[in-house]
């Protein structure tokens, strides 16, 4: 009787905000340097370098949707890139593609695992997942100094220019690294959006009880985001190691900062039910965008960190504005 | 002492209407509250009692009409500035902090302090004379998280009373209560009266209200129906001017089943620190009350049923046992409408469509992928239906009246294809047509053939609707009622284990 069907097409000022956002300083970027605006810039050198923070922030989406929080990504990066060189460190003149192939197999699969061990930990365990994460990040970031005796570890030679191209390589004129976050957004947004299972996630983040009492099993949908956060980071790592071909004690240091943030930029609720894919990656690359833009007009290396606090600082407070007006 | 000509009331309404949305909840009420005189408000649930008196109290705004304070105009944007003129609402939700101790409590927001550090050896003297004056066993150090609901409801009476007052407004504070607290409680309003203050008194236990009120209003649908004097009014004439109707009208006829093929069979069954050994059956073509003082345990027997607790002891659907899990369970074909819609019903922050399909969603999927049309389709069909009432289907489900809320909840659990419903708390917070709808509905799957238990803390809803009833009290099933003997005294004293004497000498 009192039906509408109105279609979805009404303009969403929650979900445009992060993009509103970065086109007006994208703007700004255009106006402080010529350089700014070109696609040697913004796509082969900004995009590439979001890559890593924006595939595991997809994951944390998942992790924040449900509730959850994951401040062990950067410390599993690290652990990831670990495992993942010492089995490349052995590689001589005779192992070609065939054994990197197999590496990010197993980088992949350690991060799904370390993901696993979180889930596990919060759900059966009954353990905050800030209190959780906080203890896989000591953990996790104190092996990785182990495996690399306190320094660092790298790629046997004969490897590294075979893996480069997966960071430097392009296709049809795009960078590999901008390519494997669309792809991985574009899988995300369907998981999330289309499939019971992505329902299921937005349910258990919306009201725990409300999903247990429609007989949600919500401890698994919750093991498996944390699940799909580790396989993120995984597939991130698959990208950095290629780029500098070792990984030392700065690797994924402030990772899961980045990632929250990026997050939340996205316009994902902190306290869950809500999940942005496209917000996510937006909001990874703002935060790139940022930096670029203060690197380009000569702010002091030592303040970038202090001015981009402040600019996402403000970012929240006008989306915060937004949000009350609709 | 009641009304007396020339004095001018503490406080007075003038034409004051409500209105949420297009509904208009509460329309051109008139009424003046004077000190001393006991002023009891009375009206079925959705009457427009509450949204009266969250005007009154401050947390409304009236869409239109005026209020006057000592005979002043007044508007109050907050509950504080309508507390610092000394009007008080005691709440009948439980609005206390479970971690913190009585005294912290009561002393909320406004601590005696000593210089910096707060002063809880005074806090704490002076929560021993509130409580001490309300008769109530309860020490200032007690946490909150370990008293009964009742004990709570006294310690939120305790700080209410610790205001300066000049209106103090009750509503439905005896709810939970013991019949001897309620007695006390009865008491300590009547001397507050004494020492000059107005009350407004809101209940629906009518004998309640001739113990103690002066004067009796009756709202009906949002309408002043009647404002008189107290003496010479009967319980049964209150509940007239109450319902004002046929109460036939409001439950649908009760069509017995010929043949009663067992449902489910639930034999010594029990929840641990909540319901012990309780066994009862259900049969297909029934509808089943389950009645009961608040904390009875009735709600964590079915919780215990379907599986959202840990429970033991044998139980069997359609002959065969219950299954293990929640999902299972109410793939079986078992289904608990929890109380609290808004907590454990509704995603309230969801669109409509989600929350519809959130419990049968494997029923709108191919290969784990949403079938966005057929869900579509799914929720254009409930709103036919179930009569949903929503501006657009795009809303979420917060944005919804009550009624709809519930009719939403009703229609999501019914996607589960269920042959036993569990409805706890089937009209609470509804409108008084939402609520003949639901009954109907109810009445409808009885007629259909399934089974269906209907746990009410409302005497009248039980009384109308079901076929039989069972009564709890302290986790324990104490009676069976049938059809023949079924009347709210019977119920009630089973509920509360009074004996009957003891009964009628607290409610006259």
């Amino acid at each position: 009787m009192t039906v509408m069907t109105k279609t979805r097409a009404r303009f969403n000022l929650k979900a445009a905000a992060p993009f509103v956002a970065l086109f007006v300083l994208i703007a700004l970027g255009a106006f402080v340097h010529p350089k700014f605006l070109t696609f040697d810039n913004l796509v082969q050198n900004v995009a590439t370098r979001t890559s890593f923070i924006a595939i595991i922030a997809i994951g944390a989406t998942f992790v924040m949707a449900s509730g959850g929080l994951d401040l062990s990504v950067g410390s599993i990066a690290a652990f990831v890139a670990g495992v993942m060189l010492i089995y490349l460190k052995s590689g001589g003149p005779e192992a070609g593609v065939g054994m990197i192939a197999l590496a990010i197999g197993l980088a992949i699969l350690v991060g799904a695992a370390c993901g696993l061990a979180n889930g596990l930990i919060t759900t059966v365990g009954k353990i905050e997942p800030f209190i959780v994460t906080l203890g896989t990040m000591v953990i996790l970031r104190s092996l990785f100094t182990y495996l690399a005796n306190g320094g660092s570890i790298s790629i046997s030679p004969d490897l590294k220019d075979i893996y480069a191209p997966v960071y430097s390589g392009t296709f049809v004129g795009v960078p590999i690294p901008v390519l494997t976050v669309l792809a991985v957004a574009a899988v995300a947004a369907f998981l999330l959006y289309r499939t019971v299972f992505g329902r299921h996630v937005i349910a258990v983040g919306s009201n725990e009880d409300v999903a247990r009492y429609s007989g949600i099993a919500v401890n698994r949908v919750k093991l498996w985001t944390y699940i799909i956060q580790g396989i993120c980071v995984g597939i991130a790592i698959t990208l950095y190691v290629p780029r500098l071909g070792s990984a030392n004690s700065a690797t994924g240091l402030f990772w899961e900062l980045q990632a929250i943030t990026a997050v939340v930029i996205g316009g994902t609720l902190l306290k869950g039910g809500t999940g942005r894919i496209a917000g996510t990656v937006a909001g990874a690359f703002l935060l790139e965008v940022i930096g670029n833009i203060l690197t380009l007009s000569n702010v002091n290396v030592y303040l970038i960190g202090a001015v981009q606090g402040t600019i996402i600082i403000i970012a929240m407070l006008v989306q915060r504005s937004l949000m009350r007006k609709s | 002492m009641s009304g007396v000509g020339a004095q001018i009331p503490v406080v007075s309404c003038q034409n004051l209407s409500h209105r949420y949305g297009p509904v208009e909840v509460l329309s051109d009420i008139s009424l003046d509250f004077y000190q001393g005189q006991i002023h009891a408000i009375i009206g079925e649930n959705g009457a427009g009692k509450s949204t009266l008196m969250k005007i009154l109290a401050g947390h409304l705004r009236p869409t239109s009409g005026i209020l006057t304070f000592d005979g002043q105009q007044v508007t109050f944007s907050s509950p504080y500035q309508a507390e610092e003129r000394g009007i008080v609402l005691v709440h009948q939700e439980i609005l206390l902090a479970p971690h913190l101790t009585v005294a912290q409590n009561i002393f909320l927001g406004r601590e005696i302090r000593r210089f910096l550090a707060v002063n809880d050896a005074e806090m704490n003297a002076k929560t021993v004379r509130v409580l001490k004056d309300l008769e109530a066993d309860i020490a200032p150090d007690d946490l909150v998280e370990n008293l009964s609901i009742a004990q709570r409801q006294l310690v939120q009476i305790a700080r209410a009373l610790l205001l300066p007052q000049r209106l103090v407004i009750f509503d439905e504070p005896t709810a939970s209560l013991t019949p001897m607290e309620t007695d006390a409680l009865l008491k300590l309003i009547v001397k507050i009266k004494a020492s000059g203050v107005a009350i407004l008194y809101i209940s629906h236990r009518l004998p309640e209200v001739k113990l103690v009120a002066d004067r009796v209003s009756v709202l009906r649908d949002g309408k002043l129906v009647e404002s008189r004097s107290a003496a010479g009014l009967e319980p049964v004439d209150m509940a007239r001017m109450m319902v004002g109707r046929d109460m036939a009208q409001l439950y649908p006829e009760k069509i017995l089943p010929l043949l009663r093929k067992m449902a489910m069979d639930v034999d010594g069954f029990t929840v641990p620190g909540f319901v012990d050994a309780a066994s009862f059956r259900v049969g297909f073509g029934e509808i089943v009350g389950f009645a009961g003082l608040i904390g009875a345990g009735r709600t964590e027997l079915f919780e215990g049923l379907a599986r959202l607790r840990p429970s033991r002891g044998n139980a069997s659907l359609k002959g065969i046992a219950f299954q293990s899990s929640p999902k299972a369970v109410m793939e079986s074909g078992f289904v608990y409408l929890s109380e609290d819609r808004k907590g454990k019903g509704l995603l309230l922050s969801q669109p409509l469509g989600t929350n519809l399909t959130l419990a049968a969603l494997e029923k709108f999927q191919v290969w784990r992928v949403i079938d966005r049309p057929k869900e579509a389709a799914a929720l254009s069909q409930a709103f036919d239906d179930f009569d949903i009432r929503a501006k657009s289907s795009d809303m979420v489900a917060g944005q919804l009246s009550g009624g709809n809320q519930q009719k939403l909840f009703l229609a999501k659990m019914m996607l589960m294809t269920p042959d036993v419903i569990v409805i706890d708390e089937p009209t609470r917070g509804v409108d008084i047509g939402a609520k003949q709808q639901i009954y109907r509905f109810i009445a409808k799957l009885a007629e259909g053939g399934k089974a269906v238990v209907v746990i009410s803390s409302e005497m009248p809803e039980i009384i109308g609707l079901c076929h039989r009833v069972y009564v709890m009290r302290s986790g324990r099933i104490v009676a069976e009622i049938n059809q023949d003997s079924m009347d709210e005294e019977s119920i009630v004293v089973h509920a509360t284990g009074a004996v009957k004497a003891v009964f009628s000498a607290v409610c006259v």
